[in-house]
């Protein structure tokens, strides 16, 4: 059977891409999971992977074309089309590939989340049009002249507007985002511009939209590094764990326990997820940001956790990322890392409800036993939805963190 | 008659104002209910052909103290006393006017008018039409309308709405003090006939007013307070609330625009969009009920004309629908508040823009 493969969103604020190679020729064959293009967007070259078994057709974009969200790139000739293939983004377990009517935000599996009614039809659309499913995109009639004056395309706005009303001023929003990615597409393509708007409107978006509550939590790490220094004194160098794989584990099982950090927030209620994909914040050379996830994070053990960590690390420094990693998180935990400062008090990633930051563990005089004691401490502080949970919630849910890190051979 | 009013009630009693309060305005500020009836005294003084009737009018000044002082001024031709017969009166009123006076007819509330019904749709309104414009009905109906004063169901409807149904009438509202003062000679230099609501929780409104301003027109809308983020559009006793609304969200960074309609027939359809046009965005407040309500017609207006300049759906703020409860804090919790209009002008700008 033929099918179009189409340019899926791969995160907020994703409007279009540079399609940079293909991977694949015509009558090549292809196999689940394999990539088939490259494509840039402002947040880097990314692995556009199948979700099928069958071959290419024919290749429809050109490479060095810039193509908008939902368009066709290819067609495939597939053995057994998935019913949601052409629409909606795949498994956990598999690589999502195609997800033509996805809007801008980065969705992550769909199956990972629980619909929250029963009886209610899964949310994917049959059709491989670059609609969202909720009927026709919600702008207001003055923004939709304002773009029109503003020259963003129809479909741009479509895609823009899936899940929430679009108003004039996200209009103009959109139209400034666009007006620095493009007039640096145009020039000389300066990717840290980009990512800093990218970054920039998904930050302004989370602030704007997600009514944040802040908690902090210092936490005895001195279990923890104990615990990482026999662990590792017994394992060869590459087979060494650091103090981040550690923290994230505490969180993906925290995350599993705990109702309602876990998930992502649309169309004004929270979905919870199902499996835990921890994003992790990666600063990258020459500056930004990213933060693709580690799939089932709650579930892998320490080393296995720790090899998709470096592997997912390597990949989005040089610059590659696969699709399914990149929009596919549930929760974010953020860390600074040894050189860091004491406290990072993390913003939300949308669509995600809760983000964690982690500061630079310090030797700090505290009271323990009623003595002073000079201990290794770590400064969790959590970020969370107030639309979805309330600061008790949210309290339980960053002691529990704490508490997980105090047995770290449990982890 | 059916009328209950045969000795205004005591809050009717206590809305009337110490005798010095009523004798010595300051030349800057005034009461809504001493401008009223400064601009009766105007309108006597200035037309031989202009007269008053109603019920208390005279002896015992008005319900509302608004003719107080006129009969011993005036004289009972002028200020006249009339029995509890709505449809009596305002029909004598009507013929009056066909007969070449300028009669101003009281009627207590407009509850009661709903017994003159009759009249006012049936001759005042149709006069002109049926007879090709040979005959012209210059009666001015002045009415007390509203609620918040603890009266009780049949004393406190808004049903200005009603009026401005019915094509043939001119419906003006007075919500300022300098439109209590200058609409009564507007209303009385109409041909038609004019009906002018006065809400009830007006007449103890102080405000100052302009100097040297002597006339204004019933025909246009005004921009009480100008703003970019909304438009609150209202009239009369609605106007103060949401001048009240505005100034809390002004302290949350929220700019709104207060209209004051003025006229309710005909409406001031250019005001109306030329405002929504420039913010995009419009709550209407009326104390009338929602169904069927002049908010409904206002709504309507500004989707057929200003649909493409929307950037959210227009919203309304309205009495909730039952007869005005007597209890004042069911009372409080039916009528439109500087409260639920700020929580609406909120849900209209959306996602946390109000801050």
């Amino acid at each position: 059977m033929r099918i179009e493969f189409r340019l899926p969103s791969l995160g907020a604020d994703m409007d279009s891409a540079l399609l940079t190679a293909w991977l694949k020729k015509p009558g090549d064959p292809i196999a689940h999971g394999e990539p088939i293009v490259t494509v840039e967007t402002a947040k880097g070259l990314i692995d556009v992977e199948a979700y099928e078994n069958g071959r290419v057709v024919d290749l429809i974009v050109e490479p060095g074309t810039t193509v908008p969200v939902g368009a066709v790139l290819a067609h495939l000739e597939v053995e057994h089309p998935s019913p949601t293939a052409a629409s909606a983004p795949p498994r956990p377990d598999a690589t999502p590939a195609v997800a033509a009517a996805q809007p801008s935000e980065a969705l992550p599996p769909r199956e990972a989340f629980l619909p929250s009614e029963a009886g209610k039809p899964p949310p994917s659309t049959p059709s491989a049009t670059p609609r969202p499913s909720a009927g026709h995109p919600r702008v207001s009639p003055a923004a939709r002249r304002r773009a029109q004056e503003l020259g963003l395309s129809q479909d741009l706005l479509e895609q823009s507007a899936a899940g929430a009303i679009l108003h004039v001023a996200d209009v103009e929003q959109l139209a400034a985002t666009r007006a620095v990615t493009g007039s640096a597409a145009a020039a000389a393509p300066d990717p840290r511009i980009a990512m800093r708007a990218a970054i920039g409107a998904a930050m302004a978006r989370a602030k704007r939209e997600i009514p944040h509550y802040y908690l902090g939590q210092a936490v005895d790490f001195g279990a923890a590094r104990d615990w990482l220094a026999r662990y590792n004194a017994g394992v060869p160098v590459q087979d060494r764990l650091i103090e981040a794989v550690l923290i994230a584990k505490a969180v993906a099982l925290a995350a599993a326990r705990f109702e309602g950090f876990n998930g992502r927030f649309s169309d004004g209620r929270f979905e919870p997820a199902t499996a835990v994909h921890a994003g992790v914040a990666i600063a990258l050379r020459g500056g930004g940001l990213v933060a693709p996830a580690v799939l089932d994070a709650d579930r892998k053990d320490l080393p296995t956790l720790m090899r998709d960590f470096s592997a997912l690390v390597t990949r989005v420094r040089a610059g590659r990322m696969r699709s399914g990693e990149f929009a596919a998180a549930t929760i974010t935990l953020t860390s600074l890392g040894a050189d860091g400062a004491d406290v990072l008090y993390p913003i939300i990633n949308p669509p995600q409800v809760a983000i964690v930051g982690a500061g630079a563990v310090r030797e700090q005089a505290v009271v323990r036993d009623g003595q002073l004691a000079i201990r290794p401490t770590l400064t969790l502080a959590l970020a969370a939805d107030h639309r979805v949970t309330d600061g008790r919630a949210g309290s339980r849910f960053l002691r529990a963190i704490a508490e997980l890190l105090q047995h770290p051979d449990t982890l | 008659m059916p009328n209950p009013v045969h000795e205004p009630p005591r809050a009717m009693n206590d809305a009337r104002p110490p005798a010095a309060a009523a004798t010595a305005p300051s030349p800057m500020r005034q009461s809504y209910r001493d401008a009223l009836r400064e601009a009766l005294r105007a309108a006597l003084h200035a037309d031989p052909r202009v007269f008053l009737m109603g019920e208390d009018v005279g002896r015992y000044g008005g319900s509302y103290a608004v003719s107080k002082g006129l009969l011993e001024e005036f004289g009972p031709e002028r200020i006249r006393d009339t029995p509890l017969a709505e449809s009596a009166f305002v029909g004598a009123g009507i013929g009056a006017a066909i007969g070449g006076l300028r009669p101003i007819v009281e009627i207590m509330t407009v509850n009661f008018s709903l017994l003159a019904l009759d009249q006012i749709m049936n001759n005042a309104a149709t006069y002109s039409h049926m007879s090709g414009g040979q005959i012209h009905v210059p009666l001015v109906i002045r009415l007390a309308t509203g609620a918040g004063r603890q009266l009780g169901a049949q004393h406190s409807h808004s049903l200005e709405g009603w009026y401005a149904h019915i094509p043939g009438l001119r419906i003006a509202v007075p919500a300022t003090i300098d439109d209590a003062r200058c609409m009564l000679a507007a209303a009385l230099a109409s041909p038609d006939p004019v009906l002018l609501f006065e809400h009830a929780a007006l007449y103890n409104l102080e405000g100052e007013r302009t100097p040297g301003l002597t006339a204004v027109d019933i025909d246009h809308a005004a921009v009480r307070r100008p703003g970019r983020d909304l438009s609150l559009i209202t009239y009369g006793g609605s106007l103060p609330k949401c001048l009240a609304a505005a100034e809390r969200l002004a302290e949350q960074g929220v700019d709104v625009e207060v209209i004051d309609l003025r006229s309710l027939r005909p409406l001031d359809d250019a005001a109306i969009m030329d405002s929504v046009r420039r913010t995009r965005r419009a709550l209407v407040v009326d104390e009338g009920w929602r169904s069927g309500s002049l908010a409904a017609e206002i709504t309507t207006r500004i989707v057929e004309q200003a649909f493409y300049d929307l950037d959210a759906p227009v919203a309304r703020v309205c009495t909730a629908e039952v007869p005005i409860p007597y209890a004042k804090h069911l009372e409080d919790a039916a009528l439109p508040s500087p409260e639920r209009i700020v929580a609406a002008v909120r849900g209209v700008l959306g996602r946390g823009e109000a801050g």
